[in-house]
């Protein structure tokens, strides 16, 4: 990695210039952080408000933004400019190459032994559910931004309501689990056509902003019709799934007592945890499937060049309803597991925050990857449980995280995809090449 | 009758101060070509800086009203600005060229990073200040005893919005700086070969922006007399709202977005529920955009192949 020092001298940074500069982020950064850090407001005791001042708080950030940009330009210098092509050796080329078609296989037998190999770990197996259940909104998701290239700002919408209809019929009618998984993904599936009906017309940022109002609408139905939501106080009591009727309690009909082992918790953390992965690998089988079918191939068209595929008389209604559909189905069946493993659901767990995280997810993931989306959801929500003990600055280093993620790889992690449809041999194309679609 | 001109008279004040914000929308949108996510908690963190600034000149004895007045709108909006500044710099300049969706997730990580700044820096309640100018006119009187109130803030609110505005529109229509940023909106390409400083008119476009986003957060305070970390998210997308309604890239049709969207507020929480107001508001928005794609001024989209 490193240059020839002839090289380095040439481009030799100069102190006075790098000092100048973090000089100037230095003083921006007093200005900023005078009066949001240097003064502290609180409500006092007898309700007015007082302050007091922080003098020693703002000049440790000073002090760290005219370091970091020290840092910051240093680094900057010794990676060269950017857009530089690194050459890479062609034997490190084809390690790679071999490594990438590895890691899929290698990721899902792993996934498969995660109950096995963490058995005694609870906090392990709960998180490993959280990620799966991201992964399959991604892949959701991925269907209707990666392929269809529809932006779509509030999928949590279908999430909620595909949680809602297992709470609600669970709770009110008795429907068991399995029952309520395929109705809540139907109902997911008509509001995902009830919105796209509306917004076919609608195209990029303007999709984007009926989206995010229609996530926000659904998650202000839910907080105010109290009598069938519960408001605020959402949902309690929703019924566990069962295995073929099976209940896995420690009651005399559950599973332990009618196998004759000793019951313990940890086997429906497990059971809940191969639902999840059984539902994502489904997600995952279904996509892969119908983006070998003309309608899959008629999504990525879509996203491509919408002209030409009304041109080559492609029906873009029912192409871009149809995307709209899948997507919001597979939301709505993760919700209905979300509602399961929670046992409790508020309007709270369906914030735009949820949106913007499955989104960040599918564009790190590369915008239509498969494994790309599993990586991506690994990382932020594995990187996001990290920093749990700095309850307060969490979302702060998740926002961080987002800008700088964009920066360093706005085409996402994995920048490649392969190709739906090729003539002689499977080849990979750099995303570069891949529009995003219009909306 | 008397309740409806009282409602109205509420619609507009609320409506000048979305209109405000959604300016930097839409100013934005149409040189960029992206929707700023973080715009909202710039008009939050506006907001705060109003506060902290108030609370600084009351403790040193400041009484002159309008002085403080003056000194809060001056400097929220000079530090505001330069957050709108840093924002552009730091997350949405290294992906100028990028790919569509790269600024808009940068934007909405900006978005969080700010409201989880101003919680952390400032804590999560609500803050409150005592109202700072009381008083104001008894329009009418009507039969009922009700009362058609207009106080002072409402008039001053609605009267800085007015001066921004021309201030602004003149700005835009008379001066290099706003010839040159109806350059960049129409061809960024171009109007770099024919010398205009591309990036430093995108720069001023943020700083604007904030700015006016400033302004609207000292209204709000002083309007609603509170401010918490929170409130820029939801003020911010019935902004976006607005400028969608009136037609994006179009700043005449900011303002008038603005007004609608105070008034359906309005009207609606008055008439019908004040728990479906925001519902409300976002129906309209995605009726308009069933039957106007374009918004209200907007120009229609030339799509080309």
């Amino acid at each position: 990695m490193s240059a020839p020092p002839a090289a380095q001298t040439s481009r030799a940074p100069g102190a006075a210039f790098i000092l100048k500069k973090a000089l100037i982020s230095a003083f921006v950064a007093l200005v900023l952080f005078s009066l949001m850090i240097g003064v502290r407001t609180e409500a006092g005791p007898q309700g007015q408000l007082i302050y007091w001042t922080r003098f020693g708080d703002l000049a440790a950030m000073v002090a760290a933004v005219f370091g970091g940009s020290i840092i910051v330009e240093l680094l900057r210098q010794w990676w060269g400019p950017v857009g530089t092509v690194r050459i890479v050796p062609p034997s490190v080329q084809t390690t790679l190459a071999v490594a990438r078609r590895g890691i899929a296989p290698v990721l899902l037998v792993f996934t498969f032994l995660v109950p096995v190999l963490f058995y005694d770990e609870r906090y392990i197996l709960d998180l490993a559910i959280l990620v799966l259940t991201y992964v399959m909104l991604g892949w959701g998701l991925n269907v209707v931004v990666g392929l269809a290239g529809l932006l779509d700002l509030g999928y949590v919408a279908f999430y909620a309501v595909g949680a809602y209809s297992y709470a609600l019929l669970a709770t009110n009618f008795g429907l068991s689990f399995w029952i309520c998984l395929p109705l809540a993904g139907i109902l997911a599936a008509f509001w995902g056509v009830l919105l796209g009906f509306p917004v076919l017309r609608l195209r990029g940022d303007y999709l984007a902003i009926v989206t995010l109002a229609f996530g926000e609408i659904i998650r202000l139905v839910l907080i105010n019709w109290q009598t069938l939501t519960g408001g605020p106080n959402g949902v309690t009591g929703i019924p566990r799934p069962t295995l073929f009727g099976i209940p896995l309690t420690p009651a005399d009909d559950g599973l332990a007592a009618l196998l004759g082992i000793e019951f313990s918790p940890t086997h429906r953390i497990v059971f809940l945890f191969y639902i999840i992965l059984a539902l994502a690998l489904l997600t995952n089988w279904v996509t892969i499937r119908l983006r070998r079918l003309p309608l899959g191939r008629a999504w990525e068209a879509l996203r491509e060049d919408e002209v030409a595929c009304r041109a080559l008389g492609i029906n873009t209604t029912t192409t871009k309803l149809t995307a709209f559909a899948t997507g919001a189905m597979f939301g709505g069946i993760a919700g209905a597991f979300f509602a399961t493993r929670q046992g409790f659901i508020s309007p709270e767990s369906f914030t735009f925050h949820e949106s913007a995280l499955v989104l960040a997810i599918v564009v790190l993931g590369g915008m239509g990857s498969q494994l790309g989306v599993a990586l991506a959801a690994l990382a932020m929500i594995g990187g996001f449980e990290l920093f749990r003990g700095l309850d307060q600055y969490r979302m702060l280093v998740f926002g961080m995280a987002m800008v700088l993620l964009m920066i360093w790889r706005p085409r996402g992690l994995i920048g490649h995809r392969a190709p739906t449809v090729f003539l002689k041999s499977n080849q990979a194309i750099s995303s570069d090449l891949v529009k995003e679609g219009h909306g | 009758m008397d309740y409806f001109a009282q409602q109205l008279i509420n619609g507009l004040v609320l409506g000048s101060i979305y209109g405000l914000i959604a300016i930097g929308y839409t100013m934005v949108y149409g040189i960029v070509g992206m929707i700023n996510f973080a715009h909202g908690d710039i008009f939050m963190i506006g907001g705060f800086i109003a506060l902290i600034t108030f609370l600084i000149l009351v403790s040193f004895g400041l009484t002159a009203i309008p002085l403080i007045l003056l000194v809060v709108l001056l400097v929220s909006m000079a530090i505001t600005a330069l957050y709108g500044w840093t924002v552009e710099r730091i997350a949405y300049r290294p992906l100028r060229h990028s790919f569509r969706l790269a600024p808009m997730l940068s934007a909405i990580g900006m978005s969080f990073v700010l409201t989880n700044y101003s919680q952390v820096a400032q804590g999560a309640r609500v803050k409150p200040v005592p109202p700072i100018i009381t008083g104001g006119y008894t329009l009418h009187e009507g039969a009922g005893g009700f009362v058609v109130q207009l106080s002072n803030i409402q008039i001053i609110v609605v009267i800085t919005t007015v001066v921004l505005l021309a201030l602004f529109t003149w700005l835009v229509s008379s001066t290099r700086l706003g010839r040159d940023m109806r350059a960049c909106e129409q061809d960024q390409t171009m109007a770099s070969l024919l010398g205009v400083d591309v990036d430093r008119t995108i720069s001023m476009t943020f700083v604007i922006g904030a700015a006016l986003a400033a302004v609207a957060g000292m209204m709000y305070l002083l309007y609603y007399g509170l401010v918490d970390f929170f409130m820029g998210f939801v003020a911010g997308i019935k902004a976006f709202t607005a400028a969608v309604l009136g037609g994006i890239g179009s700043l005449p049709g900011a303002m008038l977005g603005g007004l609608l969207i105070g008034l359906i507020e309005t009207l609606w929480s008055a008439y019908f529920s004040v728990e479906y107001k925001d519902v409300a508001a976002f129906s309209i928005l995605i009726v308009v955009l069933i039957f106007l794609p374009t918004g209200l001024l907007g120009r229609p989209e030339v799509e080309k192949v």
